[in-house]
C-alpha cells in the first residue's frame, strides 16, 4: 500500500520535527514564529516575555503584575506506564512549564480532551481521576475545558492539551535564556526516569519493575528553590532530556557549560537499561525534573532547599556556567572531555 | 599497573597510570602511530569517554569499517524499499531505519504509505510473522558476526512460512584485509572488535598477522579496556614485532562460540560484496546457501531496483575514506551542514556506531 509519490516535489513534516532540536527549530522558524509574532505588532498587545524567546511559557503584563500563559498537548504510549499515565503527565506537564517561568502557584488549568472511538471509558474515567489528583498536588483548578470524539484511526486513542495560566509579580518570572558565566547549574534529581522507562515498556523490555517514570508536579519544589537564591534560567528537561535543556539554555544565554559526569544524578536501574538500549538517559524526557542556572553564592543554599522537598533529594550541582565555547555544553568524563549535544530524532535501539 | 591489581572499569585514575605509560610507548617509538579500530561500539567508547583527549602526541585511533549499517551499500537498502513498496512488511533494526538508499530510505518508505517495523532481534521478526500469518514479513538483516549468528539460529529453527530474510549481514575479516592492503593506509595495528570475536574467537586472525605482519590486540568496550588494548598494540609497535593478544577475555575465547558458529556456516556463505564507500571485498557478504532458500527474500520477491544513480549529495560524502581511516569525519564538507543527524547524506551519520554520527554527538577533537 504505497501513496502515490508522483508529484513527491513537496516537503512534508517528518517526525525529526516533532522530535525537539535543529529540525522543529527550523520548523517553528520558517512557518510558525513570524507569522504569530505579527500579531501582537497589530493588536498593541505586548509581551514581556513572547513567542520569539521560545521559553516554557509567555508572559503578558497585567495590571500591576503579569499574566504567565502556557499551553501543551499530550500524547503518550503506551496510556498508562510505570509510575504514570497520560493524565497526570498533562497535569504536570502544563504546571511544570509554569512552575519554569518562576509561576508556582498556577491560577487554572484547562482540559481538552480529544478521544479515539473504541477506547474504553474505564481508560478515560482512570484519566480524568489522574489528572484531578495531580491537580490537587499541584494546588490548581481545572477550571474549563472541551471534548471531542475522533474516528477510529483519526488520531491514536487519547490526546490531552492542557493549558495553565499564573499571576505573579511582574519581576518574577524566570527566562530560560538568563544564564551568567560562574552560575552553577542544579538538577534536582535523576535524569532519564521518564524516557528510558516508557521506551523499556514500549518495547517490551522487563527490567523487573525497577524503571519508573518520574512524572510529578514541580512546582512546590521551585518555590522552595526560588526562596532560596537568586535562579538566573530554569527548565524543565522533558523531551531530550538534560541534554537539550542545557544547549538550549547555553545558546540563548551566549555562554558555555561545564559539566562533571560523575556528579550528574542518573540511578542504577536507569543506568543499566540505557547501556543495554544503546540510549543515553541524559537526552531522553524527564517529567518531574528541574534545571536551573543559580548564582554561585546561592548555589549550595538552593541545593539544600532542594533537598528538604520531597523529589527533590537526589538535587547535585552539576557544573558551571562558563566564557569558553559559546553555545555547547562540555562533560568531563573523568578520563577526558566532550560534548554533550542536542539529540536529533527519535532515540533508536542500536543493532549490537 | 601491577599485574595483580584488579581493573576497575570506571577507574580514572587507572586510566591515568595507562594514559603514563602510553606517554612512555610513545616517547620509546618516537615516530607517529597510527592504529585502527573496526568497531563502532569502540568508537561510542572513546568519543562518549573522551579518550582522545587521553592519548599523547602523535598516537592516533582511527575507526575502519566497522559499522555494519555504515558499510551497507545503497542497492541493498533499496533492496529493502523495493520490497516494502511491494507490499510485505519490512521489519529492520532500528539504526537502518534511516539509512538513506539512492532515493530512500526505510523511513522515507514508511511515510509514503509502505509498511516498515522497527525490531531489536531477529526472533522479534519471527514474533511479527507468527503474530500476523496473513502477511509476508522480511526481515532486513544487517551486522556483522553478532547478528549473522542469530540470524542463522533462526532461520535453523524453521520460521514461519511468511517469514523471510533479506541478508544484508557482513563478515569482517576479510575487510580487513582490503584495509591493511590499501597502498594510501598506513596502519601500524589493529584494535579488534570483543563482540564480533565472542562468536567467532580471536584465533581466526592468527592468519591476518602472519599475512600482514601487524599486531592485532581484541579489546573490550569499557575505557579501561580501550586504554588497555591500546598499550598492549604500542608495545608490540615499540618492539617491531606482529602478534595476536586477547586483551578482552573475560568475553572472548580463542575458538569463540563453537555451536553458533557452525550454525551461522550451516545457513550462510561468504559471496563478493560492495561495501558502501570502501571496495568490492572478496568473502565479505554473507548469503543464504540453497538449503535454506525459501527464506531468501531476494528468492521470494522479484526485486530489482530501478538504478537511477545516487542523489549528487552522496558524491561528496566521504564515509568510504573515513571508514578506511584516511579520513576524519570534520574534514568532509557536508559534516554538520548538509549532513546531520536529522538529514543525513552517509550512513555514519545514522547508525549510533557511525563515526560521524557519534563525532556529531560527542565531538571528536580532544582539545575541548
Amino acid at each position: 500500500m504505497t501513496r502515490d509519490t508522483t508529484e513527491s516535489d513537496q516537503e512534508f513534516v517528518t517526525l525529526a520535527h516533532g522530535a525537539g532540536g535543529g529540525a522543529m527549530r527550523s520548523l517553528l522558524d520558517e512557518l510558525v514564529v513570524p507569522q504569530f509574532t505579527g500579531n501582537g505588532a497589530e493588536t498593541g498587545n505586548d509581551t514581556l516575555v513572547g513567542l520569539p524567546e521560545l521559553d516554557d511559557g509567555a508572559v503578558h503584563p497585567a495590571g500591576e503584575g503579569a499574566l504567565v500563559i502556557t499551553t501543551d498537548s499530550h500524547v503518550v504510549s503506551p496510556r498508562f506506564f510505570p509510575g504514570g499515565d497520560i493524565g497526570r503527565l498533562a497535569v504536570a506537564g502544563t504546571v511544570n512549564d509554569l512552575a519554569v517561568m518562576g509561576a508556582t502557584t498556577p491560577t487554572a488549568l484547562t482540559c481538552s480532551l480529544v478521544i479515539e472511538e473504541g477506547v474504553p471509558t474505564a481508560d478515560v474515567e482512570r484519566v480524568i481521576e489522574s489528572m484531578a489528583e495531580t491537580a490537587r498536588q499541584a494546588g490548581v483548578p481545572i477550571s474549563t475545558g472541551d471534548t471531542k470524539v475522533m474516528g477510529n484511526g483519526e488520531i491514536d486513542g487519547i490526546l490531552i492539551n492542557t493549558a495553565g495560566v499564573a499571576y505573579v509579580d511582574r519581576e518574577q518570572p524566570v527566562p530560560d535564556a538568563g544564564l551568567e558565566p560562574g552560575d552553577s547549574i542544579i538538577v534536582s534529581g535523576s535524569m532519564g526516569d521518564h524516557g528510558i522507562a516508557l521506551l523499556a515498556e514500549r518495547e517490551g523490555f522487563d527490567f523487573t519493575g525497577a524503571l519508573e517514570s518520574d512524572v510529578a508536579p514541580v512546582n512546590d519544589l521551585v518555590n522552595v528553590a526560588l526562596d532560596a537564591g537568586r535562579i538566573t534560567a530554569m527548565k524543565d528537561p522533558t523531551r531530550g532530556g538534560l541534554a537539550n535543556a542545557l544547549n538550549e539554555m547555553a545558546g540563548k544565554a551566549d555562554v558555555g557549560i561545564d559539566l562533571t559526569e560523575e556528579s550528574i544524578p542518573v540511578s542504577g536501574p536507569i543506568a543499566s537499561a540505557g547501556e543495554v538500549l544503546g540510549i543515553d538517559p541524559l537526552s531522553v524526557a524527564n517529567e518531574g525534573k528541574v534545571v536551573m542556572g543559580v548564582t554561585p553564592e546561592d548555589a549550595e543554599d538552593v541545593l539544600a532547599a532542594i533537598h528538604t522537598v520531597p523529589g527533590g533529594e537526589d538535587a547535585a550541582i552539576i557544573g558551571q556556567v562558563t566564557d569558553d565555547h559559546a553555545g555547547r555544553v562540555v562533560v568531563d568524563t573523568g578520563f577526558g572531555r566532550r560534548y554533550l549535544s542536542e539529540p536529533e530524532g527519535e532515540p533508536l535501539p542500536r543493532i549490537c | 599497573m601491577s599485574e595483580t591489581e584488579p581493573l576497575q572499569f570506571r577507574d580514572p585514575a587507572q586510566a591515568e597510570q595507562l594514559a603514563d605509560r602510553l606517554e612512555t610507548l610513545m616517547a620509546d617509538i618516537d615516530e607517529p602511530v597510527s592504529l585502527m579500530h573496526v568497531c563502532g561500539s569502540h568508537e561510542q567508547a572513546i568519543a562518549k569517554f573522551g579518550l582522545r583527549s587521553m592519548l599523547p602526541d602523535g598516537l592516533s585511533v582511527r575507526m575502519g569499517p566497522g559499522c555494519p549499517v555504515c558499510v551497507t551499500n545503497m542497492p541493498e537498502v533499496d533492496e529493502a524499499v523495493a520490497i516494502a513498496e511491494q507490499g510485505a512488511t519490512v521489519a529492520t533494526y532500528g539504526d537502518m531505519f534511516r539509512v538513506p538508499g539512492t532515493k530512500k530510505s526505510l523511513a522515507d518508505a514508511r511515510a509514503d504509505g509502505a509498511s516498515v517495523e522497527v525490531v531489536y532481534s531477529a526472533s522479534e521478526a519471527v514474533e511479527l510473522a507468527a503474530a500476523n500469518p496473513e502477511e509476508e514479513i522480511v526481515f532486513f538483516a544487517t551486522g556483522f558476526e553478532t547478528t549473522a549468528a542469530p540470524t542463522a539460529a533462526i532461520l535453523d529453527a524453521d520460521p514461519p512460512a511468511n517469514f523471510s530474510v533479506l541478508s544484508a549481514h557482513k563478515y569482517v575479516p576479510p575487510a580487513m584485509e582490503v584495509v591493511a592492503e590499501m597502498p594510501d593506509v598506513d596502519i601500524d595495528g589493529f584494535l579488534a572488535a570483543g563482540h564480533a570475536a565472542t562468536i567467532t574467537g580471536y584465533g581466526l586472525f592468527e592468519p591476518f598477522v602472519e599475512t600482514y605482519e601487524l599486531p592485532i590486540v581484541v579489546g573490550g568496550f569499557e575505557p579501561i579496556d580501550v586504554l588497555l588494548a591500546i598499550e598492549r598494540l604500542l608495545e608490540y609497535v615499540r618492539d617491531g614485532k606482529a602478534g595476536l593478544e586477547n586483551a578482552y577475555p573475560r568475553c572472548v575465547s580463542k575458538a569463540g562460540n563453537e555451536q553458533a558458529l557452525e550454525t551461522m556456516w550451516d545457513v550462510f556463505e561468504t559471496v563478493p560484496g560492495e561495501w558502501r564507500g570502501i571496495a568490492e571485498i572478496p568473502g565479505a557478504n554473507l548469503v543464504l546457501r540453497d538449503p535454506y532458500a525459501e527464506y531468501d527474500a531476494r528468492r521470494r520477491f522479484d526485486v530489482e531496483p530501478v538504478d537511477d544513480g545516487p542523489d549528487p549529495l552522496t558524491e561528496q560524502c566521504i564515509c568510504g575514506d573515513i571508514m578506511a581511516g584516511k579520513a576524519d569525519p570534520d574534514e568532509c564538507d557536508l559534516f554538520g551542514e548538509e549532513c546531520t543527524p536529522s538529514n543525513p547524506v552517509g550512513a555514519c551519520m545514522v547508525s549510533s556506531e557511525g563515526t560521524c554520527k557519534i563525532w556529531d554527538e560527542y565531538g571528536g577533537h580532544p582539545n575541548l
